[in-house]
């Protein structure tokens, strides 16, 4: 199977994604040895170790080959031989801008905040961090995905707990134990997925993800439970309603560049999990729970929205209008259409850069202000105007402006929800109104009105901030205006992944657009990997 | 004329593990009671060598055995296959490792300089005869000549009233342990007329017992016995006591190399000899399997003594390696063998750590002594790193492989809930590693406490060569995960 995916994809050349999870790895010990007193050096060597990693990640955009739904850059390396697990990477239209994303945000956050203390560590952490995300990201073989799921909570509790503010200590512990608490259980279910793959078909046991997937071999009630277990580790992690408790205190806690990285990245392992593990390894499980995910997505857009109005700390706002926006995210995904699902992978990339820059501003604040209590800030506008402005543009795009980025995945979403289930597409269009009112009403406090105090004189961003915000500011507004080369690139993977969940669920027909059902998705989409 | 006297059959060359450690313990005992004035580093060298010894030999008997086949000898008494191989090889690094951390520890505590490593030698040997018993009642020496020892190591500390205390109740405890196992080989022996462990098995293929209750009796007794050893839920509560008690050298053999023995001694016990009767123990062993990850993980959080949390931490890994082993497939057992020697090197090297941290006296093992030791030993406090986040199973640490292997074992015989059972403990039990994580890198050092001084040499090797082979496992498990396959137990007949 395996050796057929890779002879067909032809990538015998340079296996870029182990390289992508490989060089930050050696980063990190790389700067575990340089000597400890020469922060400006380590600084150097982490941040130049991202900008290859990233440069790298950039090289797949150009690489891609658009219009091919199957998985490309493939590489294989046994591993556990007895028990079937090996190093499978590979990515499509839906992780390629996830691992973009990944590559962008590192280098931005490494270069905009310097740790201030034990700086060698820190930098070690942030690169094992990135080395753990583009794991998740590009693996294709269940365990080795399960694996760097798992892993990327050590490095952040690090993060979190040496680098954090105030009661950091409490927030990792909890953040951590959360996470750990979600995914224990997936783990016994990608197991179980395997062995009764292996039973069912007589193969020897593969935790190969493509292998399994297009097989469909486990019976309705299995695969319900185990896309249950699966869920759950993936509804702790995006945070879905009920279960994000550990989001605001980590989020406030963590320091700005471990928010950066926690909304910008880390967020999208859950909901990227869904969409790769839980959609495509289980679509019929995927639709029967389907209605549950809808609702608790949209009462998580309204109950991020309104907790965000209600918040004191700069910081924490930001943290709730996450809780919103990944709402979409999860609204779009199980709408279980091609529109639905587009929209959400836009607006997890969306959210990546707009809260990823949102805390970056916040942390600039800070760090001038030595407060992010909003009734503290006010008249910001008069001594920092450029601040301002990103800020004004950040959170426009966050908002859903059109003709920046946030509209294009918000409207898709609503668009998809509203094909599939009208009702829940307008509660959550309050939702949008809701984001609006909490975010402007933030700036307005902050930035308008009379400066007074430590207000009144306040520097303006320098130019390596100015510099650091400048490509999520382009990226902002190109995404916003032409959002075509990203789509194009999404859309045939995303497109086989509903024609997939509609050929796997009896009587599921909805929409009716480019339907291709004459041809089926196991014959179509994936042809050259059978 | 003087009739021919037969003599048994015996394999010499698969005894000289047993035959090393034993005489290795006799001569040192002896020539230490000669010789006056020993050079201090002698014994822990002499006991280390012992054990590098039989670990080079297992590398040519591990072939043999492969190309011959697995052997019994001595009138089927005793048997040698590659998981006593195995199991061997993982009492030698104990020994190796806890001679290592003893080196420094006896001389700080100033203790007598050579009791430690005979018993340490004498208990091994016991555990080299479990291992490769194919008899109950040699099972059962072995048990005894591995436990009295142990008896009297966990006294060594002799001013430490908790040392004779925890002494005291490991050997009452231990010698009522050892009644039920006499009993249970009893009734087996009643019911089918054998304690040998191939004739049982041969015996319980080929009959049906029309009433089995004896053997069922005698099932049970046998589990009490070994379970207590083994320290699961709920013969375990010895364990929290004896740890804190006992010397940690010792602890870090009562750990690694008891545990192993005597989950070997399980193996062959009921997956080998009453493999017939799976269906009748596995319910109860899997009950027993979740109390103990259970119990362990819960009653773990709320610890405040170090060696405490890592004696709860102890039976909830006994538990886990229990969730493989009620498999009783040939997974099952290979996953129960990687299993043992990661957790044998994630132990030693953990209490190589807590022996040092303890200082003088052997008594700071509250969280207090661990608080800022990222500052103060930062080498040290990242090796225990690595050995916690191997100990709560983080990925790309071997304790997450061997963590993969029983579930998988778990899952593969259909076991599911067990397998979840045990997920959620690593969970729960991974806050008691995260407290002593927060201790050692977010808390500041308290007001008062002195930089403690060098770390000690054997000690320190301990500690590095755990974590760096923990996490060699981790990220290239093959070669171990196909020692442990190529291990996978049998019992022939002589």
């Amino acid at each position: 199977m395996t050796a057929v995916l890779l002879a067909s994809a032809g990538t015998s050349s340079f296996p870029v994604l182990p390289a992508l999870v490989v060089t930050p790895v050696l980063g990190a010990l790389l700067v575990m040895v340089l000597p400890r007193r020469r922060p400006e050096l380590l600084k150097l060597v982490a941040v130049s170790t991202a900008v290859v990693t990233g440069a790298m990640s950039f090289w797949l955009l150009s690489a891609f080959k658009v219009g091919d739904p199957g998985f490309q850059f493939l590489s294989e390396t046994p591993w556990m031989g007895d028990l079937g697990v090996s190093l499978l990477f590979g990515i499509d239209g839906i992780s390629l801008f996830l691992v973009i994303l990944t590559g962008l945000l590192f280098p931005v956050a490494l270069l905009a905040i310097d740790p201030g203390h034990d700086a060698r560590p820190y930098y070690a952490w942030m690169l094992l961090l990135e080395a753990g995300v583009m794991g998740v990201f590009g693996a294709l073989d269940l365990i080795v995905f399960f694996l760097c799921f798992e892993v990327v909570l050590v490095p952040m509790y690090f993060l979190i707990g040496r680098w954090g503010h105030g009661n950091s200590a409490r927030a990792a512990t909890k953040f951590f134990l959360y996470t750990m608490a979600g995914s224990a259980l997936m783990l016994v279910g990608i197991l179980a997925l395997a062995f009764l793959h292996a039973d069912a078909t007589g193969a020897d046991i593969s935790f190969d993800l493509v292998a399994i997937a297009e097989a469909q071999s486990l019976s309705t009630g299995a695969a319900r439970w185990i896309f249950a277990a699966f869920a759950l580790a993936f509804a702790v992690k995006v945070p879905i309603f009920p279960l994000h408790t550990w989001l605001p205190d980590a989020h406030t806690e963590a320091p700005t560049a471990g928010s950066v990285i926690l909304a910008g990245v880390l967020l999208k392992l859950g909901t990227y999990g869904f969409l790769r593990f839980g959609l495509y390894l289980f679509p019929e499980a995927s639709h029967y729970f389907a209605p549950v995910f809808l609702t608790l997505g949209v009462v998580g857009i309204v109950y991020g929205a309104i907790v965000a109005t209600m918040q004191a700390d700069l910081k924490r706002l930001v943290a709730y209008s996450s809780v919103a926006h990944l709402g979409f995210i999860i609204l779009g995904t199980f709408a279980l259409n091609t529109e639905g699902i587009e929209g959400g992978l836009l607006q997890m990339v969306n959210h990546g850069v707009s809260t990823g820059a949102l805390f970056l501003l916040v942390g600039m604040i800070y760090e001038r202000r030595g407060t992010r209590m909003i009734g503290d800030l006010g008249g910001l506008q008069k001594s920092a105007p450029v601040l301002a402005g990103v800020f004004m543009v950040v959170m426009l795009s966050s908002i859903g402006l059109p003709g920046l980025n946030g509209f294009v995945g918000e409207f898709l979403v609503l668009l998809g929800a509203f094909n599939a289930h009208r009702w829940w597409a307008v509660a959550a269009a309050g939702g949008v109104i809701l984001a609006a009112l909490y975010l402007l009403w933030a700036y307005q406090r902050v930035f308008h009105g009379p400066a007074e105090g430590d207000n009144a004189d306040m520097p303006d961003l320098g130019l390596r901030e100015a510099l650091v915000l400048a490509p999520l500011l382009a990226l902002i507004v190109f995404m916003g205006v032409y959002p075509k080369p990203v789509i194009e690139r999404m859309e045939p993977a995303v497109d086989s992944l509903v024609r997939h969940v509609e050929f796997h669920v009896d009587g599921f027909s909805e929409p009716v657009s480019q339907m291709g059902s004459e041809i089926g998705p196991l014959d179509d989409s994936h042809g050259e990997h059978g | 004329m003087i009739a021919a006297l037969t003599t048994p059959y015996v394999a010499w060359w698969a005894l000289v593990p047993l035959i090393t450690f034993a005489v290795a313990g006799f001569l040192l005992l002896t020539v230490a009671s000669l010789v006056r004035r020993l050079p201090a580093v002698l014994a822990p060298a002499w006991t280390a060598v012992a054990g590098l010894g039989v670990l080079l030999y297992l590398v040519p008997m591990w072939s043999r055995v492969g190309r011959d086949g697995a052997d019994s000898f001595l009138a089927g008494t005793v048997g040698v296959d590659r998981s006593s191989i195995f199991v061997t090889g993982i009492l030698a690094v104990a020994v190796i490792a806890a001679a290592l951390i003893s080196r420094d520890y006896l001389p700080r505590e100033d203790l007598p300089g050579v009791e430690l490593y005979v018993l340490l030698l004498m208990s091994a040997a016991g555990g080299v005869v479990m291992a490769s018993a194919n008899d109950l009642i040699v099972l059962f020496l072995g048990l005894e000549i591995l436990s009295i020892a142990v008896y009297v190591l966990a006294a060594l500390h002799l001013r430490r009233i908790e040392s004779q205390e925890a002494a005291l109740k490991y050997f009452l405890l231990g010698a009522f342990s050892s009644a039920f196992l006499l009993y249970g080989i009893a009734l087996v022996y009643g019911a089918t007329g054998s304690t040998n462990m191939v004739r049982i098995s041969a015996f319980l293929a080929q009959n049906v017992l029309v009433d089995d209750a004896m053997l069922l009796a005698g099932l049970g007794l046998l589990l009490v016995g070994l379970g207590f050893k083994v320290a699961v839920v709920p013969f375990h509560a010895w364990t929290p006591d004896v740890y804190q008690g006992a010397p940690t050298p010792v602890v870090a053999w009562m750990a690694a190399g008891v545990k192993a023995a005597g989950f070997a001694a399980l193996m062959r016990v009921f997956v080998l000899t009453l493999g017939t009767y799976v269906s009748d123990w596995r319910p109860a062993f899997q009950v027993i399997a979740a109390a103990t990850v259970l119990a362990g993980a819960v009653v773990a959080v709320v610890q405040t003594d170090v060696k405490r949390m890592l004696a709860y931490s102890s039976i909830v890994h006994a538990g886990f390696i229990l969730v493989g082993l009620q498999a009783a497939t040939d997974r099952g057992n290979s996953s129960v063998l990687a299993y043992l020697a990661v957790y044998a090197f994630l132990t030693v090297g953990s209490f190589a750590v807590v022996t040092v941290v303890s200082g003088t006296g052997d008594a700071s093992h509250g969280l207090d002594a661990y608080r800022g030791m990222g500052r103060r030993h930062p080498a040290l406090a990242g090796v225990f790193t690595v050995l916690l986040l191997g100990q709560a199973g983080i990925p790309f640490t071997g304790g997450f492989v061997v963590k993969l292997g029983v579930l998988a074992a778990a899952v593969d015989g259909g076991a599911y809930w067990l397998a979840g059972v045990a997920m959620l403990a690593a969970a729960v039990a991974a806050f008691v590693y995260l407290r002593l994580l927060v201790a050692m890198y977010l808390e500041e050092v308290p007001s008062g406490t002195e930089t403690s001084g060098a770390v000690p040499l054997g000690a320190l090797v301990v500690a590095v060569a755990s974590a760096v082979i923990v996490l060699v496992v981790g990220l290239v498990p093959g070669p171990l995960l196909d020692l442990a396959r190529d291990a996978v137990p049998v019992l022939v007949a002589g």
